[in-house]
């Protein structure tokens, strides 16, 4: 609960060092504040409380991912430092904008109430409108700005009105209550009405097929900083916030609803993989890459009673590989107009270090064992055979074959090709090694440690 | 008081939503003017907003009312986004209609 209060205090502390004149000090103090938060959340863990009338609800499940999401926002804030070293006037907006898109995605995962809820979500959302449009000299970036913003509202409009048919059946909005009136039977039609259109308005936040369309064009852009944010803090966010709303929502729907799962996660992951592979733009690249990694994350939806630690490994793991993997294309697409695959030709010899953290970090997205991928893979196929839907581990399986040769498609161009001619010297600031080697190490770490994640649940 | 919901019923707040909220999508989906996107996005929310002031009178419960407050905050913050977005748009191109903006693909 102070966590919450806390990133907002942090927020607003970032917005007043501007007027004082205490720029230079800005990246440091948020992030050793976000230090001090992760630890303040990290202390409440096992905790089970409620705070402000039921509004927010603290418990393993809503520690472990604060704790995730404040992590990410420790490397996105360390990667700002000198991404907007150009536009070093707006910094604090660029930071404060980041923590308050934090706020909201705490209250996403530890909401008590609807109201929260939606308010996170908005939080969320309407800070990622911003940063999506925020280069507004460079019409990509307002194209891409105005696509988000579009579906994003179109999004958070039928989520209001599934909250609104969930209230009409049940006349509360606190999911404690809910949860016992769905359970006992005999509500109104409405409720099952309600609880399709929130799970499709969060299936758009993920970018779940056939609601993906908008995150490629989106994706591809936007300032890279913030597509680095989208592809894994606001998925893991999204993701958390959909299995959170599922324990409590749907456990007294029809066999049917479990079936459109499964053919949404399905394909989900085959559309993804397969446009991935005609992709030359490492970002729709990455960004289809994520729509498949979503519709694994799905898989979890299928058995919810014994997923929760799966999915968070699942979800750190994606979320430290993603982080890498855009930390290198940071590094090696700045100033060019596209982000395309061939800008990565002979990276091995320019800088040996980004190839291989790039590398680690595909492989990792693939599932190749001893990287944390594989587990996560691993864990969430185990999990869906246990409830028997073999179908659905079958397909798995073959979508990570084929996910293989994008990834490799890559990595055979860092290796195996010539450097380009025109090809500047790279520049690689401190704060970009550091943020790579870190999370790719934390990758590799609970790879070989998979128990460290999945006991603390 | 007589309360009015009972002689109207329920039934027909929750067409009326309904029909609503539909206008709102399609206008969504077949509008290509920016602004009149903006214009469905809102009728969208808004018939959120009356279906839970409905639900709330049904329910004799105030909690549905105090959440269209919430509700009214955020879309008005959403829609100043939108428009700024919108704003640096046309200084870029000269124009609102979203079929010019068609330079990602891939």
């Amino acid at each position: 609960m102070n966590t919450l209060i806390a990133i907002g205090g942090l927020a607003v502390l970032v917005l007043i060092a501007e007027i004082i004149n205490l720029r230079k000090f800005i990246i440091p103090i948020t992030i050793i504040g976000l230090l001090g938060i992760l630890g303040l959340t990290i202390n409440d863990f096992g905790l089970q409380a409620t705070y402000f009338n039921n509004m927010i609800v603290v418990n393993k499940f809503s520690t472990a991912f604060n704790s995730l999401f404040i992590v990410l926002t420790i490397f996105l804030v360390t990667l700002s430092g000198d991404f907007y070293k150009d536009q070093l006037p707006k910094i604090s907006d660029y930071i404060s904008l980041k923590l308050f898109l934090l706020m909201g995605a705490v209250s996403m995962v530890s909401f008590g109430n609807m109201a929260m809820f939606f308010l996170g979500l908005e939080i969320l959302s309407i800070s990622l409108y911003i940063l999506a449009g925020s280069n507004r000299k460079d019409i990509r970036s307002n194209e891409s700005g105005m696509k988000y913003f579009l579906l994003g509202s179109f999004a958070s409009g039928v989520v209001l009105f599934g909250i609104a048919f969930i209230y009409g059946a049940t006349a509360t909005f606190d999911i404690g209550e809910i949860f016992k009136l769905a359970i006992n039977g005999g509500i109104p039609k409405w409720y099952q009405l309600g609880v399709v259109l929130i799970i499709i308005g969060m299936l758009f936040k993920i970018a779940a097929v056939p609601f993906h369309f908008w995150a490629p064009d989106v994706y591809q852009g936007a300032p890279t900083l913030t597509t680095t944010l989208m592809s894994t803090l606001a998925k893991v966010v999204a993701i958390a916030t959909l299995y959170k709303l599922s324990l409590i929502l749907t456990l007294s729907m029809p066999e049917a609803y479990i079936t459109a799962l499964v053919f949404i996660s399905i394909i989900t992951m085959t559309v993804g993989n397969i446009m991935a592979l005609r992709q030359d733009n490492i970002k729709r690249l990455l960004a289809y890459s994520g729509i498949s990694h979503a519709g694994f994350m799905i898989m979890a939806l299928v058995n919810l009673a014994q997923s929760e630690a799966s999915l968070f490994y699942y979800a750190t793991a994606y979320a430290l590989a993603g982080i890498a993997a855009f930390t290198v294309v940071i590094v090696v697409c700045r100033g060019k107009s596209e982000e395309l695959i061939e800008q990565f030709n002979g990276l091995a010899k320019r800088s040996p270090l980004l190839a291989a953290v790039m590398s680690i970090a595909l492989l990792s997205m693939g599932g190749i064992p001893i990287f944390a991928g594989f587990f996560g893979k691993f864990f969430l196929f185990s999990q869906a055979l246990e409830k028997g839907y073999i179908t659905l581990v079958i397909f798995g399986v073959i979508n990570s074959i084929i996910s293989i040769f994008y990834y490799f498609k890559v990595i055979l161009a860092m290796y195996t090709k010539e450097v380009e001619e025109n090809a500047s010297e790279l520049q690689i600031p401190l704060s970009y090694k550091v943020v790579g080697v870190v999370a790719i190490l934390i990758n590799i770490v609970i790879g070989l440690y998979p128990s460290f994640l999945l006991d603390i649940f | 008081m007589v309360n009015v919901l009972e002689i109207i019923g329920i039934d027909s707040y929750i067409y009326l939503s309904v029909i609503l909220f539909c206008i709102g999508v399609f206008g969504i989906l077949y509008r290509r003017n920016a602004i009149i996107m903006f214009m469905c996005i809102e009728i969208m929310l808004n018939s959120a907003n009356m279906l839970l002031v409905a639900f709330s009178t049904y329910h004799q419960d105030a909690s549905g009312q105090v959440f269209v407050f919430f509700t009214m905050a955020v879309a008005a913050a959403e829609v100043a986004v939108g428009l700024a977005i919108l704003v640096a748009i046309f200084r870029n191109i000269g124009s609102i209609d979203i079929d010019n903006l068609k330079n990602l693909k891939g």
